[in-house]
């Protein structure tokens, strides 16, 4: 199944569209559009064999704003037109632009599917926690108590941790990058494009207009070395302004340690590792949230497992080499038949 | 030795009715395989309930198979002129099938007070005079079944299973079948295990023996008369594999692969379940996580150049409304199979009704025309389903193929065709590095837009569910735009059309009354006319398979005639279609929602007594 590459060095310019991007300014949509059009040429696959797929909101506009074939679904429904994009023609490259209403309200049972069968794509999902195109209702991430539109006395629900649903549905790769930090997020999606399989980045977007700040806890350059864990895989998870902070594994859960402090030095600290197959501590890591913990980001999970379309595509092949029904005049002579 | 009667008959019917899982489905299946082996048409449908395994011995838990044979065969008959019943429930429950003066053929050793009374009789029914009205022949088929097989199973269960068999042999006697093809079929079915084959076997020829022995049934050894067919090589088919195979041979005619996304639903599941086997023909077949998934990933697979097809039943067509107008608006190929069932919601799983109709004609948000296209027997489904699949690639358009339970389940005997007899089908495909392509750019005589694969160079786009901008495709709030669009979408529905076959009309010219039907209902009517011409009325036929759009010589039809009724399995639907696009023209209506077919006998009363008006 491999993806033809283009011949000749592309450049950002080959995948700029000519039309006007019209989000807000200041949204964090753009520095993710950018972020991408950075990473396809690098990619080097053929510009044709991009498809970009989306649903609904605000961040579902992408397919319009990429030079590549693009299609612009329904409420929800991106990761089931992808999923249908892939399976047919497996020989494309297929991104997936969708926000938290889109992927983990009205899409979240394509969403966790496409995750647990390892439908070879990349899913980038922007979480601002509110549903912007609409102005400004609650989302399955909007935090408890908020106050929105639909929810005047305060939001009553408990939120979604997108990474929790990921890696609760054994997805192989997940990665939370931000915005604002365009070198991170282009790191992150570039692992995320060498994954083969359902690979899902959420981006803390910030929404400028109706839920502005909205990651502001971790984001906010005044404490964000203090919560802000950026994993690398390999190395031990030190946090920080002074790097002098750690993830330890205590007993069956998590803890912050300070390094220096009561005998604790670096060895002591959880190395990280992506790759493991097991999601314990991968799941401990999305979960992590201010004040207790950093939040972390990076590359929690990359876990190499054979994709559905590895596995559909090998059926295929080894059905039609065993096959003695060869054409549909096989098929419609097979069986019990007779002249008349 | 007696000499034996031999009655001749044009047509029979039988229907072998017992406990669900008491094997009815196979008995019917043998018997009426053999009987075209041996030259007879057939139909059959299987009539089960919707739970697996209802309580024994009740009267939920009939499961039955009924089928007719013989020299005309347009349907599975009204009613039969044998009834098997394993046990008492069967026989309360389906003996308003069995025609006066018919044969019934009861398991007598099933007849015990529990299952008479959990049957919900007060009085035995082989002991009371409810019955004198038939033939009753009360066989002992347990005893006999267990003795048959006392070499092979000894335990009493094992033994039992075979009793579908017994019924079966009994069956072959009447009818003069030999016991080949069955045996054939035990010796593949249960290669591994030679013993119930041995048991089987034995146990169909202790039926067979049983009637020759007693000399029960002697009087009633019937001759059924071969079937003129048409030269050819023939096989048994139901709808719903006809409709999979016709998808099949559509995708090999525009050389493409085939992708079906679905989720298992009643009675629609078998398209699923066959093409699912068939990946050496390159079927790529998804099972989604839901209706929804289902139809969104085949429009996925459109938009990456498959033939994709999505198949169901009404509450999942209810679900798929939404995806199938983005398929309206994105103006790409896809089928969409609706095995109708009894509704509203959940409504009657496992019969067979025709009342999504309007459904498929106007369930969706929007102007939002699709073809929609309906098979009327379980062998036609595969020319349907490949003319839903030719028309949809060619017009760029989705289409709706309308089954029902009737045809999906039920089968008939198909002529098979050579693939070089079926038309070929050329999608519009774009043209790599053309310079000129847009995505909305349309062909001025069917307004037919290209398709542009993903891969193809030189042709990326957008496309999706916002209007779009005429020609160039791009996202578009203009007022006039939207008009022209809407337009556009509708004439190009109107325009395929152009391609359809001539409305065909049986019968005369100068009837008194024209009787008219569409989809699955067309073998009962097709009889009751015929029937009412041999009996010198002047009355005269049309079925429709095509209905969005209609033939263009439709309304001339419905000119020409003083008196048309308008026949179908819904309160009104299509008769309303034709009044909506027919004005002024008095049709009157047949109808019927009871979740069964239609009879002869009915539609002959209710045309003779329009006719008498």
């Amino acid at each position: 199944m491999a993806i033809e590459h283009s011949p000749v060095q592309l450049t950002k310019a080959d995948f700029a569209s000519d039309q006007m991007v019209k989000w807000c300014p200041g949204c964090g949509d753009h520095a993710i559009l950018a972020s991408i059009l950075g990473i396809f040429p690098e990619i080097g696959y053929k510009k044709e064999n991009f498809c970009v797929v989306s649903g609904i909101g605000c961040s579902s506009r992408f397919p319009y704003y990429v030079n590549t074939y693009g299609f612009h679904g329904i409420h929800g429904r991106a990761g089931a037109i992808a999923t249908g994009v892939k399976i047919a023609n497996p020989h494309l490259s297929v991104w997936i632009a969708s926000g938290d209403g889109d992927a983990t309200a009205i899409g979240g049972n394509h969403f966790i599917h496409l995750i647990r069968r390892n439908m070879d794509m990349n899913y980038i999902l922007f979480n601002n926690r509110i549903y912007g195109l609409t102005k400004g209702q609650y989302s399955p991430t909007t935090k408890q108590g908020q106050i929105t539109k639909t929810s005047p006395f305060g939001v009553i629900d408990y939120p979604f941790n997108p990474g929790e649903l990921v890696i609760g549905a054994r997805g192989t790769f997940f990665a939370r990058a931000i915005d604002n930090s365009p070198k991170t997020l282009g790191e992150v999606c570039r692992a995320m494009a060498a994954h083969d399989g359902a690979a899902i980045v959420e981006v803390l977007q910030n929404c400028v207009i109706f839920n502005d700040k909205t990651h502001s806890e971790v984001t906010d350059r005044e404490f964000k070395e203090e919560r802000q864990l950026w994993l690398e895989q390999g190395k031990p998870m030190i946090f920080g302004k002074n790097k002098d902070k750690g993830i330890i594994l205590k007993g069956n859960h998590l803890e912050v340690v300070e390094i220096g402090k009561n005998g604790i030095t670096e060895n002591d600290l959880l190395v990280h590792d992506a790759t493991r197959e097991n999601t314990g501590v991968h799941m401990m890591l999305a979960q992590m949230r201010p004040p207790e913990f950093p939040m972390a980001f990076g590359v929690i999970r990359a876990f190499k497992a054979p994709t559905y379309n590895q596995i559909f595509e090998k059926q295929m092949e080894e059905a039609k080499q065993d096959a003695t029904i060869k054409c549909v005049d096989d098929l419609l002579n097979s069986g019990d038949t007779w002249e008349v | 030795m007696t000499t034996k009667t031999l009655n001749e008959k044009e047509n029979v019917v039988v229907r072998f009715v017992g406990d669900s899982g008491d094997g009815m489905q196979l008995s019917g299946t043998l018997f009426s395989e053999t009987a075209a082996l041996d030259g007879n048409d057939i139909a059959t449908f299987p009539d089960y309930p919707a739970e697996i395994r209802a309580p024994h011995n009740t009267v939920a838990g009939v499961s039955g198979f009924q089928v007719q044979i013989g020299k005309r065969i347009y349907s599975s008959g009204d009613n039969c002129d044998v009834l098997v019943a394993m046990n008492p429930a069967s026989l309360k429950s389906n003996l308003k099938w069995a025609k006066k003066g018919g044969i019934i053929i009861v398991d007598i050793d099933t007849f015990t007070d529990d299952t008479i009374q959990k049957a919900g009789y007060t009085n035995n029914p082989l002991e009371d005079d409810s019955l004198s009205s038939y033939i009753l022949v009360k066989a002992p088929m347990t005893t006999m079944t267990v003795e048959a097989v006392k070499d092979i199973f000894t335990d009493k269960k094992s033994a039992e299973r075979s009793r579908n068999m017994f019924a079966l042999g009994m069956i072959f006697y009447i009818f003069s079948k030999d016991l080949t093809h069955t045996d054939a079929y035990l010796e593949k079915k249960f290669k591994k295990k030679p013993d119930v084959v041995a048991a089987n076997k034995a146990v169909v020829r202790a039926g067979y023996n049983f009637c020759e022995n007693t000399d029960v049934l002697q009087a009633e050894k019937a001759k059924v008369e071969q079937a003129e067919m048409p030269k050819g090589k023939y096989r048994n088919i139901t709808g719903n594999i006809a409709t999979a195979w016709g998808l099949l041979a559509a995708a090999e005619k525009a050389n493409l692969p085939l992708f079906l996304g679905s989720y298992p639903i009643t009675p629609a599941t078998d398209i699923l379940i066959e093409l699912a086997k068939h990946k050496s023909l390159g079927a790529r077949v998804f099972q989604a996580e839901d209706e929804i998934a289902g139809i969104c990933s085949a429009i996925g697979a459109s938009f990456a150049g498959a033939m994709a097809c999505t198949s169901t039943s009404g509450p999942g067509l209810s679900l798929k409304s939404e995806a199938i107008g983005l398929a309206v608006m994105t103006e790409l190929p896809l089928v969409i199979v609706d095995v109708q069932r009894g509704g509203p919601s959940t409504g009657l799983p496992t019969k067979t009704e025709q009342s999504d109709l309007y459904q498929a004609l106007f369930g969706r948000n929007g102007e939002a025309p699709c073809i929609v296209i309906a098979a009327s027997s379980s062998a036609n489904s595969f020319y349907y389903a490949f003319e839903a699949a030719r028309l949809s690639l060619e017009h760029m358009t989705p289409t709706i193929l309308l089954t029902d339970g009737y045809l999906g389940n039920g089968s008939q005997l198909f002529r098979i065709p050579k693939m070089s007899e079926l038309p070929t089908i050329n999608p519009p495909f774009a043209t790599p590095n053309d310079p000129t392509y847009l995505p909305y750019k349309r062909n001025p005589e069917t307004l037919v837009r290209e398709w542009a694969i993903p891969g193809m160079e030189g042709l990326r786009h957008r496309i999706g569910g916002l209007e779009k901008l005429d020609g160039k495709g791009s996202v578009s709030t203009d007022n006039a735009n939207h008009q022209l669009m809407v337009n556009n979408r509708a004439e190009k529905v109107q325009k395929v059309a152009d391609r359809l076959p001539d409305q065909k009309v049986l019968g005369d010219e100068d009837a008194d009354l024209l009787v008219v039907g569409w989809g699955g209902t067309e073998g009962a009517l097709k009889l009751a006319v015929e029937e009412l011409r041999e009996e010198g009325k002047k009355i005269a036929f049309t079925h429709f398979n095509y209905i969005m759009p209609l033939p263009k010589n439709t309304g001339d039809i419905m000119k020409k005639y003083k008196k048309i009724i308008v026949c179908e399995l819904n309160m009104g639907q299509f008769v309303n279609y034709l009044r909506m696009n027919f004005e002024n023209i008095p049709f009157l209506q047949y109808n019927k929602v009871k979740g069964l077919p239609f009879e002869v006998s009915e539609l002959k009363d209710k045309f003779k007594q329009i006719l008498g008006e």
